[in-house]
């Protein structure tokens, strides 16, 4: 057993500490979430030359051969620093489903470009009705002389504003298929917007949209089993992202603690509030523990064991950021709830991670539902 | 024992429901019961009707103009209004201040600003607490020295105010300032009422992490306010602000406004559609409805037991408010999460027009989306119940050291 870094992970870090610090500050990061696009776009080349857009890819396609765990530490520092760059729908969750499932020429062509941050994409998939059950997907694909023509809509696509392309789930004569759309193709409108968290989605109509021979990714009907795959990961993602903010929420309200003062003391004097600081401690050490053992399954063969400890990890890390995001707010008395402060604004991120891919009741029940099977 | 309501407070219910009918314009309710933004003049418009029927302060005495209701039938009002989805009487007028004016204001205060509060006419806003001075508020420090002068005497206020809510359309703000600064913090503190058209006051914006702007700092430069606006006497003003506390109860758990959220959450429960089926088909998610549905049912009880035993007049409401406080505002914190959680996807989108009373929907989204699109938002905004009217913290330690005596 070792749950040590390595002297790359641990540099890697280092880095990105050092550009969340500098270049990522919070007043940039609001003027960011208020411009058009909501991200970035110089950071987003910054991350390619950090190598953090390649990380989960193999070497021969332009990638750095990462594991699930150098996804984690990466999530860590980007939830610290509250990045609305679309990194996980488009790197981890996209990349990844098409690292896994693409054909050569599909990674050929697309691998490279994610890499060095010239092409984002984001999975289209949800469905409104669905909520978070992964096989209901109504949306057609109509297979043609030409390949298919897809007919359907997606609720809430994250990072679809700046998608070049989308990974599209649709039910053909074989079941669910996946095929790969480009976010300009006839027939598809987007209707864009801001979430919560200040970064962006879009909900997505296609009517008639046609598409080629070669935008099926995988074999046909056999989309579900890499869209389990990709939102594990991006799940275990998710959870290591939320770990990084509840680790800058405890800083940040301990801080505020010894520093606030009413009664002729700081607050932190009193024993109500110092329990209730111990409380979010412990539930960020164990959420990180459940994050770590996301990371280290997501990459795992065995579909079984990887869902699981996912769902095991999803549920308990969001359960852990409610208590610690509502306290942290809730100790910083009016100071918690205005905008002003980045309390809120992390407070908000983690509730919608928390909201991302299944809330805790989802994954508290699929996790509950293996009981079962045991 | 008997948990009914007599035949009387029956027949009273029944009264208010056809007036609730007839009177409250549909415009108004619609925005409230499908959560837009409110406007100043929805209060002001609700507040005149009220007026008009002779219902303006259900808690006033009838010499002032109040309804002389006990308070089970101001419980009664409070539910019935809630669920019909009038505007929240806002209490910085006509329970706040005016119980204070009441008590210990001059024949004059009484005559000039009793009358504007319950009509209508002036909007008041609270100015207690200061950046520095939030739960330990005697430490304030916004000054008031005395001067004399020709046009007669006045105080000259220096200092900030903050949090102060709807502050942006306020007329007057009633204050806590420093008079002195000698013996204890309490007893250098003074009660004045400020008409926030006097030059040198200066309102600033505070956005909630909603997006709203709901709360605002009041700066005070060389303020100058005529004696006359002094509550009873110089340095007693804690006293007069501790008898405010201490004095209305009826509506702080907000029973009303929880059971019309809580039937709002049912309803989503059964739009949504989980895996197929309704998401109130939903075993785990029914449960959280079910547990939210228990707290209510007892917070129901217990505020009923309280006000009754004030209606007895066996003993003043104490402590035990705090209790109120608590739960009160608990509940209301559970039912903004769970209608979030409710729905699903539709949690994510930040849509600030949505709250827009005239909002057409997006023809993108789901129908459904559209009256939802604002209950995040509310979850957000809903922390403030557990810190403002005293954090829960401070609830907690005075039901540890006035009921319990720890
Ligand atoms: C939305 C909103 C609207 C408001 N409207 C108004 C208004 O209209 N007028 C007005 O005057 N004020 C208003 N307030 C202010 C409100 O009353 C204060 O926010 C509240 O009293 C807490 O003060 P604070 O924010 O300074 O927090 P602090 O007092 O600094 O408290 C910070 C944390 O420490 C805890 N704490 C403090 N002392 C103790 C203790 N002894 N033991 C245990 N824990 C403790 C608190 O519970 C809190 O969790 C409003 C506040 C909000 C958020």
């Amino acid at each position: 057993m070792n749950f040590n870094y390595t002297e790359e992970q641990l540099a890697l870090q280092d880095t990105l500490r050092r550009f969340i610090a500098k270049d990522y500050a919070f007043e940039h990061r609001r003027a960011l979430a208020n411009s058009a696009d909501g991200f970035d776009r110089a950071a987003w080349k910054t991350f390619a030359d950090f190598g953090i857009l390649a990380l989960p890819f193999p070497e021969d396609f332009g990638g750095l051969n990462g594991n699930a765990v150098d996804t984690m530490l990466v999530m860590e520092m980007l939830g610290r620093g509250l990045a609305l760059e679309p990194y996980v729908s488009s790197v981890v969750l996209c990349g990844g489903m098409i690292r896994d499932a693409g054909s050569q020429a599909q990674k050929e062509a697309l691998l490279p470009a994610i890499a060095g941050g010239e092409m984002m994409l984001a999975l289209a998939h949800h469905e409104a009705g669905g909520r978070y059950a992964l096989d209901r997907v109504a949306t057609t694909a109509a297979a043609n002389g030409n390949g298919w023509q897809l007919d359907g809509a997606k609720a809430v696509v994250l990072g679809a504003p700046s998608a070049d392309k989308f990974l599209v789930s649709a039910r053909d004569g074989q079941g669910l298929s996946l095929f790969l759309v480009d976010a300009g193709a006839p027939g598809l409108t987007l209707r864009g917007y801001p979430t919560q968290d200040g970064a962006r989605a879009a909900d997505i109509k296609m009517a008639g949209v046609q598409v080629g021979p070669d935008a099926l990714v995988g074999a046909a009907g056999d989309a579900l089993a890499s869209i389990e795959r990709g939102i594990d990961y991006a799940n275990a993602a998710l959870c290591a992202e939320a770990v990084g903010i509840m680790s800058a929420l405890n800083e940040i309200t301990l801080e505020y603690l010894k520093t606030r003062k009413q009664f002729g003391q700081p607050i932190g004097k009193f024993q109500a509030l110092q329990h209730r600081m111990a409380d979010m401690v412990i539930a960020t050490e164990q959420a990180r523990s459940m994050a770590t053992l996301a990371a280290v399954r997501a990459d795992s063969a065995d579909a079984a064991a990887r869902s699981r400890a996912v769902a095991a990890a999803k549920a308990y890390v969001t359960q852990s950021a409610r208590l610690v995001g509502q306290q942290a707010v809730q100790l910083h008395g009016g100071m918690g709830v205005v905008d002003e402060l980045n309390v809120g604004h992390y407070f908000k991120r983690l509730t919608m991670i928390g909201l991302t891919f299944g809330d805790a009741d989802y994954h508290l029940g699929k996790f509950s539902d293996t009981l079962l099977a045991a | 024992m008997d948990l009914n309501f007599t035949a009387e407070e029956q027949a009273f219910r029944e009264e208010v429901r056809a007036f609730l009918s007839a009177r409250l314009p549909a415009e108004i309710s619609r925005k409230v019961l499908g959560g837009k933004r409110m406007e100043k003049n929805d209060f002001v418009a609700w507040q005149k009707i009220l007026h008009q029927q002779g219902w303006g302060a259900v808690a006033w005495p009838t010499n002032y103009g109040g309804t002389g209701w006990n308070p089970v039938q101001q419980h009664i009002f409070e539910e019935e209004c809630a669920d019909a989805g009038a505007p929240m009487q806002l209490p910085f007028g006509l329970k706040m201040v005016a119980p204070v004016i009441m008590a210990f204001g001059n024949a004059a205060q009484q005559q000039r600003f009793l009358p504007r509060i319950i009509d209508g006419t002036d909007w008041w806003c609270q100015g207690y607490s200061e950046p520095g001075s939030g739960s330990d508020l005697a430490s304030l420090s916004t000054r008031a020295h005395r001067v004399e002068s020709a046009d007669g005497d006045h105080y000259v206020v220096n200092g900030q105010k903050t949090w102060n809510t709807l502050g942006q359309y306020a007329d007057w703000i009633f204050c806590l300032v420093r008079t002195s600064s000698e013996g204890r913090q309490q007893a250098g503190i003074s009660f004045l009422l400020i008409d926030m058209k006097t030059p040198g006051i200066t309102v600033r914006p505070i956005i909630m992490m909603d997006g709203e702007h709901e709360i605002n700092e009041v700066w005070f430069e060389d303020v100058r306010v005529p004696t006359a606006n002094l509550i009873g006497e110089e340095n007693k003003g804690w006293t007069y602000a501790k008898f405010l506390l201490g004095h209305e109860r009826t509506g702080i758990a907000g029973v009303g406004r929880s059971k019309r959220e809580l039937q709002k959450l049912k309803e989503l429960a059964k739009q949504e559609s989980a895996d197929g089926r309704p998401l109130i088909e939903d075993q785990r998610f029914r449960d959280r409805i079910a547990q939210v549905e228990l707290e209510l049912m007892a917070l129901e009880i217990t505020n009923l037991r309280v006000i009754s035993a004030e209606g007895e007049k066996q003993r003043a409401p104490g402590p035990e408010a705090s209790i109120l406080k608590i739960k009160g505002s608990e509940i209301q914190q559970m039912l903004t999460e769970l209608q979030m959680q409710a729905l699903g996807h539709y949690a994510l989108p930040y849509l600030p027009e949505a709250l827009d009373a005239d909002w057409k929907g997006d023809p993108m989204m789901p129908a459904y989306a559209d009256d939802a699109a604002s209950l995040s938002g509310h979850y957000f905004n809903y922390r403030k119940t557990s810190i403002y009217g005293g954090s829960n913290e401070i609830q907690k330690n005075i039901i540890s050291q006035m009921i319990l005596g720890l």
